[in-house]
């Protein structure tokens, strides 16, 4: 595959390698994607900005320069305490992997980030990997944060990202730390044709996370632990989608872990709520909620290949590595796009281990939130 | 008060101040919104912050001046304050991020910054192209940039019933040609036309957008353009300030009412 080097999220010559259940593969301009879509589905985007989480500066104990990528945080509320990885002197023009290493970082050390003060307070299991918290107060580090950071980026992209670069057309919250670039697809003509469809569109707000340190030990825990939030909206969808037979679509493997996790937790079920996803999906993964997703390209090896994996088999995905290297697919966050159906022997787990009195109790609740919502949501165009 | 927008008639009268709920009543339909206000720290943007406020809105402003956005917040510590401008095409994206990483999320967004232009006002041919640049920036471009950084937010609110209004903030010079008013008001048409053509496409997605004349107001605006004015003839931005809430108020009640219905239907 080649790179995609400019940041144009909608360009006008993208594809996307499409891949039916029964695993055979076509091609089709991206532009065209609502057209793989049934009157009954339920697409669902990750709507978080993407916050300016390249923060550089120095280490104050040595006055040596560093550049700081926050990478995760608890909550979505949270701002005064991220996780981050901590690189040398250097930017992004340097591929991450050969970038300079930080003075020793030690327990309490402290950084000035532009405005931004911060502390080192605890190691994360390696020595670049911190926990850090800012001082001041919450308009100071909203302020510092906005006015100083920069889009994290990768050398592949040679200019400097604008952050507008990196917002999709849906972009609400900013928690995110690389854009949901899935998401790039999505503008508002295409939301409307989807909506004359009969095709229901929502979002969830999920705090992506890195996808790249160039440390090999660091890549290997990815993705981090990410917090995410389902709304009442898109919860009561997925519902009327399984009760319907109609398909979930995720744009994004964002979508498919926070959807997936939940679903772990309640049996099947995605009642709303903010939670935060710990697992890693992978081939071994058996997905209960998202039938398909609209995805990136990815590279072999990477946290996002592997989520891809539990799609489709080993064979197929073999094909689709091949087709995208003999045509020239783009990728990363700019580049190409494919479309993976849950390969039909991706089969929904057996239901419920949960007595059935038990899992009646768990389901009340929502069940009463569901029909509520859903006269909410027939009322909603009232003018 | 006038409200340039063809389906005016369909926003139910104002809430009676008299028959209003109390801030923390369930049906105060400003209980837990999210409002943010450009031009938030003079005239008609201050008056807005304080009357929101006191409904019980969460409230972020945005003004250019840190000395102005600091005094306001000692006023108002609730309020969440902003330095930026929003003739600037940098600063909008950095605004947007603190608004709504602020308050997690944005339901109302009042476009009120405005520039009259060049000052004292000038005849359109004596008109430098740099203040009519900076007329339409201010209150052209800036409120398009804002809105469309927002969209995905306020969709959000949308899909979750909770409001998503944008009020566009007009003046009676958007549709009548004032001699010597021309950067303005070629400015403010501009606006109302957008808003017009916005309201119509965001529908699908739940979204109103409003073009809101609050009528001559004794502010700061209108002492620069009408140095020698009679005070006593204008309206304070107070009054401006309670019309202009109460109009959103009937915007979101109707949202709140449905949902109230909808849940007593179901008990």
């Amino acid at each position: 595959m080649i790179a995609a080097r400019l940041p144009v999220q909608r360009p006008s010559n993208a594809k996307v390698l499409i891949v039916d259940d029964q695993g055979n593969i076509e091609h089709q301009a991206r532009s065209e994607f609502a057209g793989l879509l049934r009157p009954g589905d339920v697409v669902v985007a990750n709507d978080a900005a993407t916050l300016p989480a390249s923060l550089s500066g120095q280490h104050s104990r040595t006055g040596r320069r560093i550049e700081v990528r926050l990478a995760g945080r608890d909550s979505l509320d949270e701002i005064k305490q991220f996780s981050a990885v901590v690189f040398g002197e250097g930017d992004f023009r340097t591929p991450t992997e050969n970038r300079s290493k930080p003075p020793a970082l030690k327990h309490g050390d402290r950084v000035e980030l532009g405005p931004l003060r911060g502390t080192v307070i605890r190691f994360l299991n390696h020595p670049r990997f911190i926990l850090l918290q800012f001082e001041g107060s919450l308009r100071e580090i909203w302020e510092g944060l906005a006015r100083h950071g920069r889009p994290i980026q990768y050398a592949h992209v040679p200019t400097p990202l604008a952050v507008w670069d990196t917002w999709t057309p849906i972009a609400g919250r900013p928690v995110a730390f690389e854009p949901p670039s899935a998401g790039f697809v999505l503008d508002w003509r295409m939301l409307a044709s989807m909506s004359a469809r009969k095709i229901r569109f929502g979002t969830i707000t999920h705090a992506a996370g890195l996808s790249s340190t160039g440390d090999p030990e660091l890549d290997a825990l990815l993705p981090f632990a990410e917090p995410y939030r389902i709304p009442r909206s898109t919860a009561l969808m997925i519902k009327h989608a399984q009760a319907s037979r109609g398909r979930i679509i995720a744009i994004g493997t964002t979508v498919v872990r926070a959807l997936e996790h939940t679903a772990a937790m309640f049996d099947g079920v995605v009642p709303p709520g903010e939670r935060l996803a710990t697992q890693r999906l992978d081939a071994s993964s058996r997905l209960r909620i998202v039938d398909a997703i609209l995805s990136g390209t990815h590279e072999r090896g990477t946290s996002h290949y592997e989520l891809l994996r539990a799609f489709v088999d080993d064979e197929t995905i073999g094909r689709i590595d091949q087709e995208l290297n003999a045509r020239d697919y783009r990728t990363h966050e700019f580049g190409d796009s494919v479309f993976l159906e849950r390969a039909a022997n991706k089969t929904r787990p057996r239901p419920s281990r949960l007595s059935p009195h038990h899992r009646m109790c768990q389901l009340k609740h929502y069940v009463t939130f569901c029909e509520r919502e859903c006269l909410c949501g027939l009322l909603r165009n009232d003018g | 008060m006038n409200i340039h927008h063809k389906t005016v008639e369909s926003i139910p009268s104002p809430l009676s101040p008299l028959l209003a709920p109390a801030n923390d009543h369930p049906c105060n339909p400003f209980t837990d919104i999210r409002v943010a206000i450009t031009g938030g720290t003079s005239g008609l943007g201050l008056s807005l912050v304080r009357e929101l406020l006191d409904r019980g809105a969460k409230v972020a402003f945005v003004a250019r001046s840190r000395d102005g956005v600091e005094r306001v917040e000692q006023g108002l510590p609730a309020a969440h304050g902003i330095v930026g401008d929003v003739s600037r095409k940098e600063d909008i994206h950095p605004i947007t991020m603190q608004i709504v990483g602020a308050l997690g999320g944005v339901d109302v967004l009042i476009n009120n910054a405005s520039d009259l232009g060049p000052i004292p006002l000038q005849l359109l041919a004596d008109t430098e192209c740099e203040d009519l640049e900076r007329a339409l920036a201010t209150n052209f471009l800036g409120p398009f940039r804002l809105t469309k950084a927002m969209l995905g937010s306020l969709a959000a609110s949308a899909r979750e019933c909770r409001g998503a209004v944008v009020v566009n903030v007009s003046s009676d010079a958007a549709v009548n040609a004032y001699q010597r008013w021309g950067a303005y008001s070629a400015s403010k048409a501009a606006l109302l036309h957008l808003s017009r053509i916005w309201d119509e496409e965001l529908s699908l997605e739940g979204v109103r957008v409003l073009s809101i004349d609050p009528g001559d107001m004794d502010t700061p605006l209108h002492a620069a353009a009408v140095p020698d004015a009679d005070r006593s003839t204008l309206k304070s931005p107070e009054v401006a300030a309670r019309e202009l809430a109460d109009t959103i108020a009937a915007v979101l009640s109707r949202r709140r009412r449905t949902n109230a219905i909808v849940q007593e239907a179901i008990g």
